[in-house]
């Protein structure tokens, strides 16, 4: 998963970085969490290739909204793929039916080929939905957003105690990866190379463990009851409301295509 | 590892939703607030490791470090894992939405399985039996987790058998490596930091 941070990229973007706007920033986070899960659940109903064309289009139309980066995006989805792709080679040949052509005495089929189609597409629409409507979401107002919906408040300490220490611990990580290095340290098949990593990890985990002591002592200073207070209160304005109802109107589409196209 | 949106049969999908769900409410009954910023900061860790690539011959594989969150977090692995799953689905785009679940259940129910069973014999003992025990435990999450992988293709359907099979045979290489990191962070936390172990000797959450 690293090869998804390009040089200088942090992890994931704290308080305060740059925000992705366009139409999709301005939203209420509540709205593109409920719109992103509703979607999904829509999309991984649908079986009609039609049907899911039309959500793959809904998909692009929104990551277009959200004015994402187009690159890098689709660069994060096609390495999804390079993880599904196996299992997707494997369907033609493992679903019997028409055949199309023959591999080895084993007959790859159509009903199989579609079976493919269908997963990916399902698979790409729905986690492109979920990058545009939820992740271009700054991480903590995903956090507060998660909280008004009444998620269990540890749960949501935990979210955003994860989401404020990934890039520190990353650095920690890259830093003492860099001292190895300068150590002359090459990572190969061997033992030496395991028991390295091995004692890195460990490391990595008993500082971040006194890192977590320092943490504690510092909140119980601070007089931490453990409540979240919100910095922002969420208001539905007018533009949440109709992105709502387009939304719902979309989805109802998706759901008539597959009925009328099976 | 991850399974997409799409793949997996209703049912499957249902049953790990509501299987997750339990697990973590499990996990967040043993987090008090004192436990939390220790457990969220284990939390971001698991994330960076999983950032790490670790080669094997030509190839090279990413940590997963599920039997070690099982080790130091005991059920509280459960919602740290889950929260390190949601934050790659949105931000990076691994995995999927709906089978969110299934997922968490494929990487946390090993995890949890392996620290209550080995977690006093990890910490008890000389640091290289633990050490051992807790590759035993790194391998055996592996495993574990490659099952139940296997286990919620296979039962979506028989089409996923071959691919189900791939699966499991793919990760042997990564279970002997995961043994073998989990062993060896062991072993150093075991001599930096015993007094870790202590406490995960007397509460075992």
């Amino acid at each position: 998963m690293a090869h998804v941070l390009e040089q200088g990229d942090t992890t994931l973007t704290e308080t305060g970085a740059a925000q992705v706007s366009g139409l999709i920033g301005s939203l209420d986070p509540r709205v593109r969490i409920l719109a992103a899960i509703g979607f999904g659940i829509v999309v991984v109903g649908l079986s009609s290739l039609t049907a899911l064309g039309a959500a793959m289009v809904l998909s692009a139309a929104l990551l277009w909204a959200s004015r994402l980066p187009l690159g890098p995006t689709l660069k994060r989805m096609a390495m999804m793929d390079g993880f599904i792709i196996f299992m997707l080679v494997l369907l033609p040949f493992s679903i019997p039916g028409d055949p199309i052509f023959t591999l080895w005495g084993v007959a790859a089929s159509w009903q199989g080929l579609w079976r493919a189609v269908e997963i990916a597409l399902t698979a790409n629409a729905v986690i492109l939905a979920l990058m545009t409507l939820v992740g271009t979401m700054e991480p903590v107002t995903l956090g507060h957003a998660l909280y008004k919906m009444r998620v269990p408040e540890i749960l949501v300490h935990l979210l955003m105690f994860t989401i404020r220490y990934i890039e520190v611990l990353r650095e920690e990580y890259l830093r003492l990866r860099g001292a190895m290095k300068v150590r002359g340290f090459r990572p190969g098949t061997n033992w030496h190379t395991y028991r390295s990593f091995g004692y890195l990890v460990g490391m990595m985990l008993v500082r971040a463990i006194e890192r977590s002591e320092r943490i504690l002592g510092a909140m119980k200073c601070r007089g931490f009851s453990g409540r979240i207070y919100l910095l922002q209160n969420f208001v539905l304005t007018a533009a949440d409301r109709r992105f709502s109802v387009l939304f719902v109107i979309a989805m109802g589409l998706l759901i008539c295509l597959e009925l009328v196209w099976r | 590892m991850h399974i997409v949106d799409g793949a997996l049969s209703n049912t499957v999908v249902i049953a790990g939703a509501v299987a997750a769900a339990g697990g973590i409410a499990m996990g967040l009954r043993s987090l008090t607030l004192e436990r939390i910023p220790t457990a969220g900061v284990l939390s971001a860790s698991f994330f960076v490791a999983s950032l790490i690539y670790v080669p094997v011959g030509p190839s090279s594989v990413h940590l997963i470090m599920n039997g070690l969150a099982g080790i130091l977090l005991g059920w509280a692995a459960f919602p740290a894992l889950f929260v390190g799953l949601v934050l790659q689905a949105i931000f990076f785009g691994f995995g999927g939405l709906t089978v969110l679940g299934v997922n968490t259940v494929n990487i946390a129910l090993p995890a949890v399985l392996v620290g209550l069973m080995l977690r006093r014999l990890v910490a008890s003992g000389t640091p290289t039996a633990g050490a051992i025990w807790a590759g035993i435990g790194g391998a055996l999450a592996i495993a574990l987790t490659t099952g139940v992988v296997a286990i919620s293709l296979a039962a979506s359907g028989d089409e996923f058998i071959p691919a189900a099979k791939l699966v499991f045979f793919a990760h042997i290489p990564v279970m002997v490596i995961e043994g073998l990191l989990t062993g060896f962070a062991i072993l150093l936390a075991r001599k930096v930091k015993p007094e870790l172990f202590e406490t995960a000797k007397g509460a075992n959450a």
